[in-house]
């Protein structure tokens, strides 16, 4: 990467934009494909074949007809719990389990990493946990979504070791100040390893915000399910989406049913979309602090 | 540290006994035991108890008599599942997915890393990579969404049926073409968020190399290859471990996202398999033997990846 302005260098750099540019199209051209979809003009839409590059016409029909399916909401809401409670008890017990593994003189710190990092390498498999989540009285319940997979082992190494990185003197002089461990992790580790909880905050809020396969097997009542799972019937299963909603006759529920579609999915994952980038930068750090090894 | 100075016992010159430490110990971190309490709960319950109850797999379990009254049948679902039918197409498919994967996949976030690492305009290439980071956190629901939108047969994906002028058709429900869009959606997902690991690697790369490179008369192509790539080999060779390690392991989600009975032949894999008969008809031993079957053949698949890799290589997971 040395400064030369060679014809060779140039080339390679106005090839290698190139070639970024046309891999950058490619990410994003699915989505925006579906974001102008979604605000076309459902007849014209509908006979039209190939690519998309701007809206054709201008209607706000389908999302309309979302919102009058009143699963949307059920979703939405049940999302929401999900996420904030399954983020903050995520944090809490990563913190308390983090904490622990990073303390230099604990007799048994080994033993502890060694059982925990085990179950990144073998596990009992879908039915047993299946049975497990039965057997305490967790199915069919909220927390049947949250509590099984609550702390993410690969989430805690990493939090253990940016608190490993923390001077032990700030530790110390909080010690002679009589402070507890719990005072210790909350009131100086925490706020030590801010970015690195930001980051956390983040994969956890997304891997709830994002999961459907727990609740589809641990939940029965469909007043309990996510958004996610809603979304499963109408991009997958094909319920007629426009069915629902008063007032479409059949020609038009079958205009709309690729809008209300593309309406979803805007909605479902633009509020993700729009947060990581502001952690984004902390990416690189955290993927770095994710080596397992000592 | 007061409170260790404390609470330490009269000063004694022989070493402790094992009790002695383990009392001290326990006196000094009561909290951190007690915080660790919950979290040895969450892994007890939730990890270790479900490999406790693997021993269904070698029971005709019926949930209403319990594990301890379920009769014990031996290696009996073992021999059934493969001597059945399914085992050779599941085990089959689930190979064929994952070597794919390492193949085509494996090397893509490689690459990708590696042009990244030569874009010098700053804001050119943080405006590449949030793009690239984008698909990461698109739900693999609606990600499979999109994909049986765009494989209708009036889906966008027949934009390439147009251009070789053949008539449209549904791609999900052909067969030949299941594997090609696993494998592309999987790319397209992970490309970009598994080339922060390369990325955050070379950012540590010396400098001078490159100069004593330029000055050997290597171009820009040829520092790439030969200053940047060997910096990423030991991350590369822990990385093809790691993915070696769940060579067997390809997760049901994305499948039972996009297959259907008209590819089941080239679609259908272990773990999806495992959740059809094991869960969805409650065959919960059946399922328990063929996953475990499953797990024991990456466990050792993976030892032998990480046994090669330390002799070989000298990069090693332990």
């Amino acid at each position: 990467m040395v400064e030369s302005k060679s014809f060779g260098s140039r080339l390679f750099d106005v090839l290698n934009y190139a070639l970024l540019f046309v891999l950058t199209v490619v990410f994003l051209y699915p989505l925006w494909y579906v974001l102008v979809g979604s605000i076309s003009d459902p007849v014209r839409l509908f006979m039209h074949n190939g690519l998309l590059w701007r809206p054709l016409g201008f209607s706000l029909h389908g999302y309309r007809t979302m919102l009058q399916n009143p699963n949307v909401g059920i979703g939405y809401a049940n999302t929401i719990f999900y996420v904030v409670v399954g983020t903050v008890l995520s944090i809490f017990f990563s913190c308390l389990g983090a904490y622990t593994l990073s303390r230099p003189k604990l007799m048994f710190k080994k033993l502890f990493t060694l059982l925990v990092v085990f179950t990144m390498y073998f596990s009992g498999g879908m039915i047993p946990k299946f049975l497990v989540v039965k057997g305490v009285g967790l199915y069919n319940t909220r927390m049947a979504v949250i509590l099984p997979g609550v702390i993410s082992t690969w989430n805690m190494i990493v939090m253990r070791t940016s608190f490993r990185a923390i001077p032990q003197s700030l530790e110390e002089s909080a010690r002679l100040d009589g402070a507890g461990d719990f005072t210790i992790l909350f009131r100086i580790i925490v706020p030590c390893a801010k970015a690195t909880i930001a980051v956390m905050v983040l994969y956890y809020a997304v891997a709830q915000w994002n999961g459907w396969f727990d609740a589809m097997i641990y939940l029965q009542d469909r007043s309990k399910f996510p958004l996610q799972l809603f979304l499963r019937e109408i991009l997958l299963i094909n319920i007629n989406n426009a069915n629902n909603a008063a007032g479409n006759d059949a020609a038009d529920v079958l205009y709309l049913d690729t809008l209300v579609k593309y309406a979803m999915i805007i909605i479902s994952t633009v509020p993700i979309l729009c947060i990581y980038p502001f952690v984004q930068k902390y990416f690189m750090k955290g993927v770095m602090m994710g080596s397992i090894k000592e | 540290m007061s409170q260790i100075v404390n609470d330490r016992p009269p000063v004694t010159y022989h070493k402790k006994t094992f009790f002695q430490r383990l009392a001290l110990d326990f006196r000094q971190n009561k909290m951190v035991y007690l915080m660790w309490l919950p979290v040895l709960a969450f892994y007890l319950i939730f990890h270790y108890a479900p490999m406790g109850g693997l021993v269904i797999a070698f029971q005709n379990y019926k949930p209403f008599k319990g594990i301890a009254k379920s009769k014990f049948v031996g290696l009996e679902h073992f021999q059934e599942f493969l001597t059945g039918t399914y085992a050779w197409r599941t085990i089959r498919n689930t190979l064929v997915i994952s070597l794919l994967q390492i193949l085509i996949g494996f090397p893509m976030p490689i690459i990708f890393a590696l042009l990244m690492n030569e874009v010098r305009c700053n804001p050119y290439k943080r405006v590449v990579q949030t793009v690239s980071y984008m698909p990461h956190f698109i739900s693999l629901v609606v990600m499979c969404g999109m994909i049986s939108d765009f494989a209708a047969s009036t889906g966008l994906f027949n934009v390439f049926r147009d251009l070789a002028g053949k008539p449209h058709l549904n791609f999900l429900a052909e067969p030949r073409y299941y594997r090609t869009i696993y494998i592309a959606s999987g790319i397209w997902k992970q490309m970009g968020w598994s080339s922060i690991l390369y990325l955050a690697t070379l950012s540590s790369v010396d400098m001078s190399l490159y100069e004593a490179a330029a000055i050997d008369g290597a171009g820009r192509f040829r520092q790439m290859l030969s200053v940047t790539l060997p910096a990423l080999v030991p991350i590369i060779a822990v990385q093809l471990i790691m993915r070696m390690g769940h060579i067997m392991g390809e997760g049901h989600q994305k499948t039972i996202l996009l297959y259907n009975e008209m590819t089941w032949e080239v679609s259908d894999i272990v773990s999806s398999y495992v959740y059809r008969r094991g869960l969805k008809n409650n065959d919960y031993s059946f399922g328990a033997a063929v996953d475990l079957f499953n797990s024991l053949v990456n466990v050792i698949i993976l030892c032998s990846a990480n046994y090669f890799s330390k002799h070989v290589v000298k990069e090693s997971l332990w």
